[in-house]
């Protein structure tokens, strides 16, 4: 095979979720210039190297924006919420009201099991 | 100034105005509207070498079309980035015909969504990162932008209700508009909540529809039946296709395209007479006048609250109804190309705006993630 060994590893979306499933919250970070990605992909998105390095994450963050989406089977919160490391990704704020999710409200990360672990929040007790 | 600058000239415009045609496809539709482009010009489909088409339940669209048309292109471009396609489309176009790789461009859509079911259908494009949320697809996305935009600017749910308002004002002029008819502000307030702080009143509609434009170059234009309508300008970006992805929520990459058109045509938003913003949401109305420059940014809800957008205001934008109250077949963009050039070519009646020399047309594709902006204008802007 040519095939060029940087590449050589399993697509990052596999890693990402055979992390979840292990109850890991991990992205990547870039070896040349410390940026980290969410989604997960192949270059840096800061500084276009390939060279990344998977890291666990604080699960710290901020809310971004928020939408309570209105259901029949119940309202629920979408938000887009800023990690302490950085990147931004859409997730759930849980724990309270939808629409009493606030932009700037202080979060934490935890896995949610269902239907496919996938990353949810809570708001951290003590707001600044 | 670029030097393609009144090159080519938009000379046949085809729209069906079928919103709701139960037992047609989005082909029929199509096709429909690209005969009544030809035949509003005087070519025929023989004449067509350039073919130009998206259509959102088709993955091959162009090689249906031509297909379809009996045509044999020798230069075709099925760019796909949602409801902007049609300007991307434009661009490539304007290029296509200035270098001699066709001389008659046909850009064209079709749609069913209101008869097939009365949804938005999008292409098949399953985004793993965001599906474990359920954001109703598309306006979750849209709806994260303007709490956004409120939280960064004030902008309130009563401003973005005078988007709604004047649109339906502006459709209230426009015999071919879908919804026509009074709407007060109690009504729009009060409607249904989907995605919190968009509710059913800030929506577009959901309707049939087919559009197409013919174009060529400049000097053969001048042949054409009716008064040919010059590209002054184009410019596209594209920014994202996630709503998390998005660098900021409240600014959209309008001003990229918008910057580019204005540079391709050596013009700014102060010469603008008309304006056409793709109006799937009335937050992205109000987004986009501020992102392309015509008031600052932030100021977009005073400034609509004032009035300025509603047929007696100073700049008329949406002037067939929008997306909001005249038409929104699943990619509504090529729409605002046809009444830019309805406008300047001074054939809309009761809505047409007084002096219409040069129009701005702009559409979004995705969740604000592409933006195209095109500036069209009469002979005298040459």
């Amino acid at each position: 095979m040519s095939a060029d060994p940087r590449f050589d590893r399993p697509g990052p979306d596999d890693v990402f979720n055979a992390a979840l499933a292990e109850g890991r919250f991990r992205l990547q970070r870039c070896r040349v210039c410390g940026a980290m990605r969410c989604p997960p992909g192949l270059v840096c998105l800061a500084c276009g190297s390939p060279d990344l390095a998977w890291v666990a994450v604080s699960g710290a963050g901020e809310v971004y924006a928020t939408t309570t989406v209105r259901a029949r089977e119940g309202d629920y919160n979408v938000a887009i919420v800023a990690l302490a490391e950085g990147p931004r990704m859409m997730s759930r704020v849980e724990g309270l009201a939808p629409e009493a999710v606030a932009i700037g409200m202080k979060v934490m990360a935890r896995i949610a099991p269902e239907p496919e672990p996938h990353v949810v929040f809570k708001p951290v007790e003590h707001q600044p | 100034m670029t030097a393609l600058r009144g090159q080519v000239a938009v000379v046949g415009i085809g729209n069906t105005r079928r919103w709701n045609a139960p037992g047609r496809t989005p082909f029929d539709q199509a096709q429909e509207a690209a005969i009544l482009a030809l035949e509003d010009c005087g070519l025929g489909l023989k004449d067509v070498d350039g073919l130009f088409c998206a259509i959102s339940s088709s993955g091959l669209p162009v090689l249906n079309m031509a297909e379809k048309l009996g045509i044999r292109p020798r230069h075709a471009d099925g760019t796909m980035v949602g409801g902007a396609s049609f300007l991307f489309h434009l661009q490539a176009a304007v290029s296509a015909l200035a270098h001699g790789l066709c001389d008659v461009a046909l850009i064209v859509y079709g749609s069913n969504q209101l008869s097939a079911g009365g949804r938005l259908v999008s292409m098949p494009d399953p985004q793993p990162y965001e599906a474990p949320y359920r954001p109703r697809y598309p306006i979750s996305s849209y709806a994260l932008a303007a709490s956004r935009h409120m939280h960064t600017y004030g902008t309130t749910r009563e401003q973005l209700a005078e988007v709604a308002l004047s649109a339906r004002a502006w459709a209230n002029l426009n015999p071919d508009a879908f919804a026509r008819g009074p709407l007060t502000r109690d009504a729009v307030l009060g409607a249904r909540m989907i995605s919190d702080p968009l509710s059913k009143a800030d929506c577009c509609l959901v309707t049939d529809g087919g559009a197409a434009l013919v174009l060529t170059r400049a000097d053969r234009a001048m042949d054409m039946k009716a008064a040919p309508v010059y590209v002054l300008g184009t410019g596209t970006a594209v920014s994202h296709r996630q709503i998390a992805a998005m660098p900021d929520l409240a600014t959209t990459a309008a001003v990229e395209s918008g910057q580019r058109a204005y540079a391709a045509a050596g013009l700014g938003p102060r010469d603008i007479d008309h304006v056409m913003v793709y109006d799937a949401f009335t937050i992205t109305t109000l987004m986009f006048l501020e992102d392309l420059g015509f008031c600052a940014k932030g100021e977009g809800g005073p400034y609509i609250a004032s009035g300025a957008i509603a047929p007696d205001g100073s700049l008329p934008v949406n002037t067939n109804g929008g997306g909001l109250s005249c038409n929104h077949p699943g990619m509504y963009g090529l729409f605002t190309l046809v009444e830019a050039v309805a406008q300047l070519r001074g054939i809309c009646g009761a809505r047409q705006v007084a002096g219409c020399e040069v129009a701005l047309a702009h559409a979004n594709g995705g969740v604000l993630s592409s933006q195209a902006t095109a500036i069209l204008g009469s002979a005298a802007t040459l």
